[in-house]
């Protein structure tokens, strides 16, 4: 096999390439690993600890990091190791879920936008703006006092601010891209407008669009850690790193590290996500190499 | 410019009426009422409570009304503070937010750009390193994770400032600067990217060779050119830095607008709700269109049409 390969010139494809120069960037393979390794962690949790994440023991209330209790018990005796790696599930989840959502409803609106043109571009980017003009968190919190009810209606919340990015990113995307030769070639070809959105623009608008999505993850992280912080996030006894970190804050001099863990986790998975994000944003976009 | 900025303005007022109708319609589809209690009330109480706060209209009625009574100043009543308006009590507010993302807004700036241009004008330096690991560290740690560890920091362990409240600067220093370390970071960044790219013109070039002192090209030539694309993210920060004030002042018990709106959630009020929403909007696309707006003063290559 080695004979051919030496003298032709190896093959790159695009997405090999950004990978080789994905795993260049340090920072960023760090990011990776952490998140991984968080995910990981996460589902096996219940097999490495011999405690429920809701399981009470009040004979054991706010005892500090031992060995019993790695990272010490809450005001209710619960592990807080246990919980801190259940909250990980829940963060991951709303991460992941609200970017599902976000590009379910932004990829579509922001294609058809830029595709069509004309009245229903307008249209479509004008609603986008008013989205745009309230201040999201405020308009995060109030979706979800309308929504009520389980943590799905969390992604929901979020998921529905979230979108505008997202959608103005693709119809600036297909608005550059369909002017390009290779879009035209495919019109005279005799493809129709959405075989051609479908097929031709959006895959070549992809690198972008991941870009985003990464950078929007620990955005919905904050979100949904800001709505448990101030009591409208996540039901107890689900664990959440913002639930966590409020109730360890009303007891901030008695037992510090009950908000100090969740606050590190909190800092950590978000700065993982950042540096993927850098990450990505260099490898797919050479232009944009620092 | 006259006539961009005016079709500007008139746009801001329509977003705002859109914003306005949305959040309307958003509480009314809210489930429960501001007449739920523990115990509930007889519906010849309930009648007349909607009569006399005007429930019992027809709803374009109602929107029509609400504002109409907006234009004149007045946000509505509140169902949870009934001796007083919405209006009365965010301006009872007001102060205190204002303060915070006024004192925010001026470290973020005040540490942003030395530091983006520190980064830029020593690239690859030791300082460079520096400021891009801050400007990353801080661009990515929720704001209100921050002031938990300046808690953990200055209250705890040495005792130098108090843990919330509000009154004396002290009170002041840990919430602002846990709001300023996004925005900070932000700035830097683009201050340096910025910075870059000017640095690499033709004309900073054309400055040197001509024997402009440094701290000329410096000032005149790359700093006003630099911070065109700065001055384009403060408005998007001045935003994030009044949403951001919701979670810090609850985190650091301020009496402000941020936690009279969360106050308003507990409790289902609906006129406090839509009030503080309405309000920070109109804050918000206020302050987009004096960027905008600014924009083109500084920027004489922007051309309007």
């Amino acid at each position: 096999m080695a004979i051919a390969a030496e003298s032709a010139r190896p093959h790159h494809t695009l997405w090999g390439d950004a990978f080789v120069r994905l795993r260049r960037n340090r920072l960023a393979v760090v990011g990776a690993v952490l998140i991984i390794s968080l995910a990981l962690a996460s589902i096996i949790v219940p097999l490495i600890s011999p405690y429920e994440f809701d399981e009470q023991n009040l004979n054991a209330v706010l005892e500090g990091p031992s060995h019993a209790h790695l990272l010490g018990t809450d005001g209710l005796g619960r592990d807080v190791f246990t919980r801190l790696f259940y909250g990980a599930r829940t963060s991951l989840a709303v991460g992941i879920f609200v970017q599902l959502i976000v590009l379910a409803i932004g990829l579509p609106i922001g294609a058809l936008a830029g595709y069509a043109g004309g009245r229903v571009d307008n249209l479509l980017m004008r609603f986008v703006d008013i989205v745009y003009a309230f201040p999201d968190l405020l308009l995060i919190i109030l979706i979800r006092a309308i929504l009520g009810g389980s943590i799905y209606m969390i992604f929901l919340a979020i998921g529905l601010v979230a979108w505008v990015n997202v959608a103005r990113l693709v119809r600036g995307q297909i608005l550059t891209l369909k002017q390009r030769d290779f879009a035209t070639a495919a019109r005279a070809m005799g493809g129709s407008g959405p075989y051609i959105t479908v097929r031709h623009l959006l895959p070549n608008s992809l690198g972008p669009i991941i870009v985003l999505i990464t950078f929007g993850i620990p955005r919905a992280i904050f979100a949904e850690a800001a709505l448990s912080y101030i009591g409208i996030g996540v039901k107890p006894p689900t664990p959440s790193w913002g639930t966590m970190i409020y109730n360890g804050y009303q007891n901030i001099f008695g037992a510090p590290y009950l908000v100090v863990f969740p606050a590190i986790a909190v800092g950590i998975l978000m700065l993982a996500f950042t540096f993927l994000g850098d990450g990505l944003r260099d490898a797919l976009d050479p232009r944009e190499r620092r | 410019m006259l006539k961009y900025s005016l079709n500007r303005l008139f746009w801001i007022v329509l977003v705002l009426i859109a914003v306005a109708f949305i959040t309307f319609s958003l509480m009314h589809l809210v489930p429960g009422g501001p007449w739920d209690r523990e115990k509930e009330l007889a519906p010849q109480v309930i009648e007349n409570l909607n009569k006399k706060y005007g429930l019992d209209k027809p709803y374009f009625v109602q929107f029509g009304s609400y504002m109409w009574n907006v234009l004149q100043g007045d946000l509505g009543v509140s169902y949870s503070y009934q001796d007083r308006g919405v209006t009365e009590i965010l301006l009872d507010g007001l102060p205190k937010t204002a303060t915070l993302g006024g004192v925010a807004f001026l470290i973020a700036i005040l540490i942003g750009v030395p530091l983006g241009m520190a980064a830029a004008l020593k690239q690859n330096s030791i300082i460079d390193y520096i400021a891009v690991f801050f400007s990353t560290l801080f661009a990515s740690i929720p704001g209100f994770v921050l002031g938990i560890f300046l808690v953990l920091i200055f209250s705890v362990s040495l005792h130098l400032l108090p843990t919330g409240g509000w009154g004396t600067i002290d009170h002041v220093i840990m919430p602002a600067f846990a709001l300023a370390a996004l925005p900070a970071a932000y700035i830097a960044r683009v201050t340096r990217a910025s910075m870059l790219d000017v640095l690499r013109q033709d004309y900073i070039r054309t400055a040197r060779a001509k024997g402009l002192a440094e701290y000329v090209v410096l000032v005149r030539h790359t700093l006003r050119n630099a911070l065109i694309p700065v001055m384009t993210v403060i408005g998007p920060e001045l935003a994030f830095l009044i949403t951001g004030s919701v979670v810090i002042e609850s985190v650091f018990s301020i009496p402000g607008t941020g936690r009279l709106f969360v106050q308003g959630i507990a409790q289902r009020d609906y006129g406090l709700i839509m009030g503080t929403t309405l309000f920070y909007a109109f804050i918000i696309a206020v302050a987009n269109y004096v960027v905008d707006v600014l924009y083109g003063v500084v920027d004489p290559r922007i051309r309007y049409d």
